[in-house]
């Protein structure tokens, strides 16, 4: 019964979301109406790193405790984080022909870095595609999904020193940690970023409670 | 790390260049895709005159496709010839990872070694600079093979390897083929040591991490 209104409560605050979004005054005078796209942009790129963090907890966990629902967790968390990695992509790409011109451009540290997590977890689960036995499936491409983080560093660290960013470095907060918006947008951007990341562990714990009851299923069959 | 964990990862080593030597079937695939590829590459383009980095970039291109065609063979071949047992039975994972990677360094380095004037000859390079050009080189095989000799082990124990190899490979690689063609470029163009450091710093903390990494997650590869 709780689980009912808080889906309700989810549902009220991502429309609630959606409608202001676009009743509202755009987010950014220059820009203009396109930097609406700011409100869904952000929370799924957001949610990317959430997602694949998830995953590396879950691969971590999963080494040591060798329990399926472990591996489950991690494996479902990759797939909702690639989903969230792929519509950043997009809207990231569709911004960017709408402000710089372009839709893609490999000078962009942050474009660069979102394009080789897509690839890495691509990688990831055409692994698990091709390793039949569900125990090696696990531990493989666990290990995979632990050896492939430590490049992640150096293109969120290293190459944005290399290359020069386009991306504006304080559309969030600024350099003495403020928040740089004002009016409606903040609350707006803050009640999205909260729906879209409840959203989120919501369709995280969805897949696994489905998990569990073909799990149960299958052992009463 | 008493002296038998050395002597160990070194038979491991000198049974993987022992049974190679019998057929020589890596070194000749690995050095003949190299080749093929610098023939193509030089006859479709050298009539044109390339920028130093272009000619930096394709020589990296060569090496990272011709290394994918053979790097996974040392863990494949044991799948395949039943041996995997036999090797867990004779030695700790890490003797066998530190074995399987002196295997591939070396493999790439004689690759190097006969591709690059081959290289240098065919695609009519000049380099100013020969001891930083080889120092990125070497740096570079040894980032490559440290980041693919793991991922050789994962692939080994997949159903559809070749294919998956590169693509397992390229994200990861994607930091040491960057800073490569950096530090080459800077050694074609002349910059010298000042104009490389960088990617050298770059190429160095690469291989450490790769390796370390490795050598920390190999236990599970190789006895999942």
């Amino acid at each position: 019964m709780v689980r009912k209104y808080l889906q309700i409560g989810l549902f009220v605050l991502i429309a609630g979301v959606i409608y202001f979004s676009f009743t509202t005054p755009a987010p950014q005078q220059i820009i203009g109406e396109a930097s609406r796209i700011f409100y869904y942009h952000i929370p799924m790129a957001w949610l990317t790193v959430v997602a694949y963090a998830i995953n590396l907890i879950y691969a971590i966990r999963f080494l040591k405790t060798r329990s399926e629902l472990d591996d489950f967790r991690s494996h479902w968390s990759a797939e909702l984080g690639t989903m969230f990695c792929v519509l950043a992509t997009i809207s990231g790409s569709l911004f960017a022909k709408v402000t710089w011109g372009v839709y893609w451009t490999w000078s962009e540290p942050r474009m660069l870095s979102i394009f080789i997590l897509l690839l890495i977890y691509g990688a990831y689960l055409s692994l698990r595609a091709a390793i039949p036995t569900p125990e090696r499936k696990g531990i493989i491409s666990a290990t995979y999904s632990i050896f492939a983080f430590p490049t992640v560093p150096f293109f969120i660290f290293i190459m944005p020193r290399m290359m020069q960013s386009l991306h504006p470095a304080d559309s969030v907060v600024d350099k003495n940690l403020h928040f740089t918006m004002g009016g409606t947008v903040l609350p707006i951007f803050l009640v999205s970023l909260f729906s879209f990341t409840v959203l989120y562990f919501w369709l995280l714990g969805l897949g696994i409670r489905l998990h569990k009851v073909q799990l149960a299923r299958f052992e009463e069959a | 790390m008493s002296s038998g964990w050395t002597t160990k990862a070194l038979a491991v080593l000198a049974k993987d260049i022992r049974t190679e030597l019998r057929t020589r079937y890596s070194l000749n695939a690995l050095f003949m895709f190299a080749f093929t590829t610098l023939v193509v590459v030089s006859f479709s383009l050298g009539q044109l005159s390339l920028g130093v980095q272009v000619l930096s970039a394709l020589y990296w291109i060569i090496i990272f496709f011709a290394s994918m065609s053979a790097l996974s063979g040392v863990f494949v071949k044991e799948e395949d010839a039943k041996t995997a047992q036999t090797l867990r039975l004779f030695a700790r994972p890490s003797v066998i990872y530190a074995g399987k990677l002196i295997y591939n360094i070396l493999l790439l380095t004689i690759l190097c070694a006969l591709l690059t004037p081959l290289y240098v000859a065919f695609m009519n390079v000049t380099v100013p600079d020969w001891p930083l050009f080889l120092v990125v080189i070497l740096l570079g095989i040894i980032g490559l093979s440290g980041a693919t000799t793991i991922i050789g082990a994962i692939v080994a124990k997949a159903n559809v390897r070749g294919a998956l190899f590169a693509v397992l490979s390229f994200p990861v690689l994607l930091p040491l083929l960057v800073a490569a063609i950096g530090g080459t470029d800077a050694a074609l163009v002349g910059t010298g040591w000042a104009g490389a450091e960088n990617h050298i710093k770059l190429l160095v903390a690469y291989a450490v991490i790769m390796i370390t990494a490795s050598a920390v997650l190999f236990d599970f590869v190789w006895n999942g």
